[in-house]
């Protein structure tokens, strides 16, 4: 790199970086930024992401994966696989309580166990994000994960008589379907060996269950609301010795409101990741 | 060796010009010089002969978007919880019941809770207006809209606790408040102690780092066990206040401003190293030995 310590010279400050005449032919750099540019052919199908959020993964990993050691690579592919088969086991008893039944009421508490156990064995994704294994940021991760585990056990476990309503089996249909998806997507990464259907899958299965998983949350929460105010749950009141209150009841009324903001930028992330995936393809075909 | 052009993919701009570059060389290569020419920002006072540049100097032009000055901020961010809290003190019809606006409170703590409050952020007020001396003139717009929601949220919710009508006293009654006034004061003059060392480190108009030191004044003595000692008195002076009005949104609030504070004082201890070969080794960030 000796040569080159001439132009890094320029240094603090200003830039002596010189024009000189008409361009010479560039380097083929992607299209993308500078930053990007590296990731065009692996895009972000990296599957080292074992786990990690949707909306998180914009970040380039290309050869991350190599660098990753063998013990991180083993773990997150018994992980992903794991993850993988528990879903599939909970939409297969779903189906087969539906077939066997033929109605929704029960089905919750035939399943609960099992999806308690799955949903709150994902805070391990943030420990992975923190600890880098996986390239995303902590903080997307854990909202992903906390607003599920909130799901899971600050209503459906807590507030027992909402779990027969018909929302409840919308958003775990939708959660189901989608962490199939989603952990199958990153197991097959892991073993170089994706399927092009997983991957159209992975981004294409968000547009309907997305908004379906939503809906199903928002309406299950809204059938909670008059149980919880009618026996006051999880509420602090005045006066106590620690003068400070919590009431249940209008935390729920802000966390349904504030979906409102949150679910377009979430949702709209998505659709961008995907046509950068998508488009990211036809730009390599292209390419010189 | 090779020459490179790097143009700005949106504007097709040109944006640096590499000559003699190895064929052999990676991307990262060709990124890590690109990143190293820009360099860091230069500051007003740089005189252009004294640059490191050839015979033609290339400055690059980063827009900061919409930028508020300090003072303003500050004095906004301050103004806010002073107000605010007095409101909920005089108990200003619709916060509580009817029947209480503008009742007083029977407990002496919660009285010696708003001079306290108050206090504290005079105090801010008037150190924004004649003793700070700041780096920078100007930070981004969007900042007053963050901080003042904090500053002005907390103190919102801090003083509706403490001013209701169903406030509980401290469990272990007047003991507990003299000694959180005690740690309250204590940490108040030490804070600004610290401002005023600061202040005289830096003549008036220059921007100038130098490291602090201990003076004769003893809450400066501190400067021998961490970087930013105001910080440290500032942590102090919110547990006194959490103390004296076992209040829990009040430690809340401690822990936050405790966490920001520990991220600023990193960071400032970090360029104090960086910048100063001869930087004391004992010193911590914010916490004597610990953190």
């Amino acid at each position: 790199m000796g040569r080159l310590t001439e132009a890094a010279e320029a240094g603090s400050g200003a830039q002596a970086a010189r024009w000189a005449g008409p361009p010479p032919t560039l380097l083929p750099l992607s299209p993308t930024s500078l930053g990007c540019a590296a990731t065009m052919a692996s895009s972000d199908e990296d599957g080292t992401n074992g786990g990690a959020s949707e909306a998180g993964e914009d970040r380039e990993a290309p050869g991350k994966r190599r660098r990753l050691g063998l013990l991180a690579t083993t773990w997150l592919t018994f992980y992903n696989i794991a993850m993988t088969a528990g879903w599939l086991v909970l939409a297969i008893a779903m189906v087969r309580f539906y077939m066997e039944k033929g109605t929704h009421r029960g089905l919750y508490k035939s399943i609960q166990k099992t999806l308690k156990f799955f949903q709150t064995f994902a805070l391990l994704e943030i420990i992975h994000c923190l600890i880098g294994i996986i390239p995303t940021s902590v903080l997307v991760t854990g909202v992903q994960v906390s607003s599920r585990i909130f799901m899971v056990w600050l209503i459906t476990h807590s507030i027992k008589p909402i779990q027969n309503e018909e929302s409840v089996v919308l958003f775990l249909v939708a959660w189901t379907v989608t962490e199939i998806t989603r952990y199958s997507f990153y197991t097959f990464s892991l073993l170089d060996h994706l399927p092009y259907f997983i991957k159209w899958a992975r981004y294409n299965f968000f547009i309907i269950l997305y908004p379906v998983g939503v809906a199903g949350e928002l309406l299950t929460i809204y059938a909670a609301l008059p149980y919880v105010k009618k026996t006051g749950m999880f509420s602090i009141r005045l006066p106590n010795k620690y003068n400070v209150s919590f009431d249940y009841y209008y935390f729920l009324l802000i966390t349904m409101v504030s979906y409102i903001p949150l679910f377009p930028q979430l949702y709209f992330h998505m659709l961008r990741q995907r046509r950068k995936v998508l488009h990211g393809e036809v730009i390599v075909e292209k390419d010189d | 060796g090779k020459h490179v052009e790097i143009l700005d993919a949106k504007t097709r701009e040109k944006l640096c010009f590499l000559d003699k570059v190895e064929p052999h060389a990676t991307i990262a290569e060709i990124k890590n010089l690109f990143t190293k020419t820009q360099g860091k920002s230069l500051k007003d006072e740089d005189v252009l002969q004294k640059l490191p540049v050839g015979t033609t100097a290339t400055l690059y032009f980063r827009d900061l978007g919409a930028q508020i000055s300090w003072v303003t901020v500050f004095l906004t961010e301050y103004a806010g919880p002073l107000f605010i809290y007095l409101l909920f003190y005089f108990r200003v019809p619709f916060i509580y019941g009817h029947k209480y606006d503008f009742t007083s409170s029977r407990h002496t703590v919660v009285h010696l809770a708003c001079i306290c409050h108050s206090f504290h952020y005079v105090k801010r007020l008037l150190e924004t207006l004649f003793v700070h001396r700041f780096s920078h003139g100007t930070m981004p717009l969007r900042n007053i809209f963050k901080n003042c929601t904090y500053y002005w949220g907390f103190a919102a919710w801090m003083a509706y606790y403490i001013n209701h009508p169903l406030y509980t006293p401290p469990t272990y009654g007047a003991q507990q408040v003299k000694l959180a006034l005690a740690i309250f004061v204590i940490c108040q003059l030490g804070n600004f102690s610290i401002h005023m060392a600061l202040r005289d480190l830096r003549p008036a108009g220059s921007k100038t780092r130098k490291i602090p030191y201990p003076t004769k004044n003893p809450f400066t003595w501190l400067f021998l066990l961490v970087s930013c000692p105001n910080y440290t008195y500032e942590v102090g002076s919110w547990i006194g206040f959490a103390i004296m009005t076992q209040c829990l949104p009040v430690a809340l609030f401690s822990l936050v401003g405790f966490t920001q504070m520990t991220i600023w004082a990193k960071g400032k201890h970090r360029s104090y190293l960086k910048e100063f070969r001869d930087y004391p080794p004992l010193r911590m960030p914010i916490i004597p030995f610990l953190l």
